[in-house]
């Protein structure tokens, strides 16, 4: 499991995710404005097109990823740095990508919002809810091969409120799917708060709808994820069925980056890193009797494999035009 | 009406939005729906300032729940409100196309005219700023091929604020398919010739109606949207070589103007579209099947130029070699003349 992987504590393997995820979207935020100042222009610089951060969301991914082996698939939506980075992406790959490099992911024909890693089976989708079905799906392919692996699908809290949500719970359940889905409750759905445009306070009670545990994990905790989503993934495991889990956590970026984030009201960015959940798990750590040193050597290590992806990333080729033809389709195995 | 407000210029984006505000000051019946379009305006900025004059009763955030909220739009048309919903991209009408194309387009049929279904969908269309593959396309096919549907993709801000209005006014569904590279929005870059003289009055430019935006005698242009203002730049070019081209600004592409295409092609004799929606079973095949099958005289073989059959590419190196441009409208242009 990737917790005892290789920082043998699964304490030690969550925060140092957590520090390598941060790491890598604070060397996005100056490379995407690139270009882009000092008229904000989403078309220029190295990184175009929408960007979507995902600080302050890292406990959600590191504590359910914790579980998942690399044969285990995950389903991540348009905010999936954190969560692929917890699944385990090749980090190299994934950042040439977002560069729209040759060595990207798929040689930069997706961009941030359409990471693909066969490699530890995770995969990622702009569009809302969409990625609960094919998780599902996955988890019935290992399910109807007598394998014991699962399957995750991430969502945000506003994703709860499209079609496929509740139609994925529900065949999920009939299904007995071994599926676990991970609402990330940041309380937004880009200027839209949560309350305003949702039936019922927490959407853990939606499971209920669908006879499937619905767990509410509150605090933005590493700890109480992990705790959370081990049960869910045992349960799965164990042939028992699917459940869900709703995270409370923070986004402490705009929506996207250059959202100019009127809808806030005032004070919440501040109120809302002062709670940073990053150093707050650093001084539990320490709280706890692990060593200031083994931290720092942790993060240092962290941070580095991050710059080492990026300057990869910058170094590597952008694509030859004509690769926009390659790839359309597959070819058929003859 | 005071001559420095009418002469004032507006994006698209405002233009819209002052036609919907005019059109509900005017109809109690009218009402906006969508994702982020109160307290954000719309991530499109077309419907800034609405909900603070409009209140949220007329002007309604939404859960991201296309399939509710459009389908919901389609029941209160039939009962005779007058909804302005957003699909906030046109990439997502995967989620909720059974309540446009089997409930909205099909209303009048299924009732035999009898009840109406006075509704708009306006969407954003279109990529060349490195959105990737769910968020860059066009689409205009798509909504054009399915009967009962009308569909609208201004170029500028005049035609934006008069097709707005004429949508409104519609008892039938109209989609408004508007450009991300027209509208306006500081963060997206803008085509300067999309701000435009708009006048404060109300007024319609009719559905179903294209315009010659330039006058010519040797080759017809043909676009839509965005690619208006490449085919302006090639007919620019095309000027200093002595050529003289006609642009036509489809503005409709449902009901499409074929009169007014097939008039220009028989003066011009040569004719070349360009379409940034997918080349196969596109627009621009319509387009100059129309011209053909009508029998106008041509002196080349007409030819379209249009996205490539394939899903928009992250990567800008890749990106912009796809997207058709005005050099590459020059040079199919040229090819057609030579
Ligand atoms: C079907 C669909 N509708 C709308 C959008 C536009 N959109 C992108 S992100 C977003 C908000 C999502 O909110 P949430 O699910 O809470 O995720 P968060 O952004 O908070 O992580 C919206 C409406 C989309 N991508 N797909
Ligand atoms: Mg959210």
């Amino acid at each position: 499991m990737n917790g005892t992987g290789s920082n043998n504590h699964p304490r030690l393997w969550m925060y140092e995710r957590m520090v390598k995820s941060r790491h890598f979207e604070d060397l996005i935020k100056p490379a995407y404005l690139e270009g882009k100042k000092p008229l904000f222009n989403m078309a220029k610089g190295p990184i175009p097109g929408e960007m979507h951060l995902s600080d302050g969301q890292e406990p959600c991914a590191v504590g359910v990823c914790a579980h998942l082996r690399p044969t285990d698939t995950v389903t991540a939506t348009h905010r999936p740095h954190h969560v692929a980075i917890a699944k385990g992406v090749d980090l190299d790959a994934m950042a040439a990508e977002i560069f729209g490099k040759e060595t990207g992911l798929s040689g930069g024909r997706g961009g941030h919002m359409h990471l693909f890693d066969p490699g530890v089976n995770f995969c990622c989708s702009g569009i809302i809810a969409q990625g609960l079905g094919p998780a599902v799906g996955a988890a019935m392919a290992a399910k109807l091969r007598g394998r014991d692996d699962v399957a995750v699908a991430f969502l945000g809290d506003g994703a709860a409120n499209q079609g496929a949500f509740h139609e994925a719970l529900n065949l999920a359940a009939i299904w007995k799917a071994p599926v676990i889905f991970v609402i990330e409750d940041n309380c937004y759905g880009i200027s839209v708060p949560k309350a305003d445009c949702t039936a019922v306070p927490r959407n853990a009670d939606r499971a209920a709808a669908y006879g499937m545990p619905g767990i509410h994990v509150p605090g933005n905790d590493p700890d109480l994820v992990h705790e959370a989503a081990g049960e869910a993934i045992a349960r799965a495991r164990r042939g028992e069925g699917p459940s869900l889990i709703e995270i409370e956590t923070t986004r402490l970026e705009g929506h996207f980056m250059g959202d100019a984030e009127g809808y806030r009201p005032p004070g919440e960015v501040a109120r809302l890193r002062a709670q940073d959940p990053i150093p707050a798990y650093r001084r539990r750590l320490l709280a706890d009797g692990f060593e200031a040193g083994e931290l720092d050597a942790l993060e240092q290590a962290a941070r580095a494999v991050v710059e080492t992806a990026f300057a990869r990333a910058r170094a590597a080729c952008l694509p030859g035009p004509e690769q926009a033809f390659l790839q359309v389709f597959v070819e058929r195995a003859v | 009406m005071q001559a420095t407000q009418t002469m004032r210029k507006l994006t698209i984006a405002k233009a819209m939005a002052e036609a919907i505000g005019q059109e509900m000051a005017r109809d109690p019946d009218v009402l906006v729906m969508g994702e982020d379009i109160g307290r954000l305006g719309g991530v499109f900025g077309n419907t800034a300032g609405l909900l603070d004059r409009f209140g949220a009763e007329r002007v309604r955030d939404t859960p991201i729940s296309e399939t509710g909220f459009i389908g919901a739009a389609v029941g209160m048309a039939a009962a005779g409100l007058k909804p302005v919903v957003e699909l906030m991209f046109v990439d997502f009408f995967g989620v909720c196309m059974d309540a446009i194309y089997n409930l909205a387009a099909k209303q009048s049929y299924f009732s035999g005219g009898r009840v109406s279904c006075p509704m708009v969908l306006m969407t954003s269309v279109g990529g060349g700023y490195g959105d990737a593959g769910q968020h860059s396309q066009c689409l205009y096919a798509t909504f054009g091929h399915l009967p009962g549907l009308k569909v609208v993709i201004p170029s500028n801000a005049y035609d934006a604020k008069g097709l707005m209005l004429a949508a409104i006014r519609d008892p039938n569904p109209v989609i408004f398919m508007y450009h991300k590279a027209l509208q306006g929005m500081g963060w997206l870059g803008t085509v300067p010739g999309s701000i435009t003289r708009v006048p404060e009055e109300e007024y319609e430019i009719p559905i179903g109606k294209a315009a010659i935006v330039r006058e010519g005698t040797d080759i017809t242009l043909v676009w839509l949207g965005v690619t208006v203002h490449h085919a302006l730049d090639a007919a620019k070019a095309l000027a200093t070589d002595g050529i003289s081209a006609e642009v036509i600004d489809l503005r409709t592409i449902a009901p499409l103007d074929r009169d007014t295409i097939r008039r220009s092609v028989a003066k011009t004799g040569r004719l070349l579209v360009i379409d940034d929606d997918y080349r196969s079973c596109g627009v621009a095949a319509e387009v100059i099947a129309s011209t053909v099958e009508a029998g106008v005289p041509l002196k080349a073989p007409p030819r379209r130029l249009a996205y490539p059959d394939i899903p928009v590419p992250f990567s800008p190196s890749l990106e912009h070699h796809v997207l058709p441009n005005a050099e590459m409208a020059l040079a199919a242009a040229r090819e057609i003349l030579s």
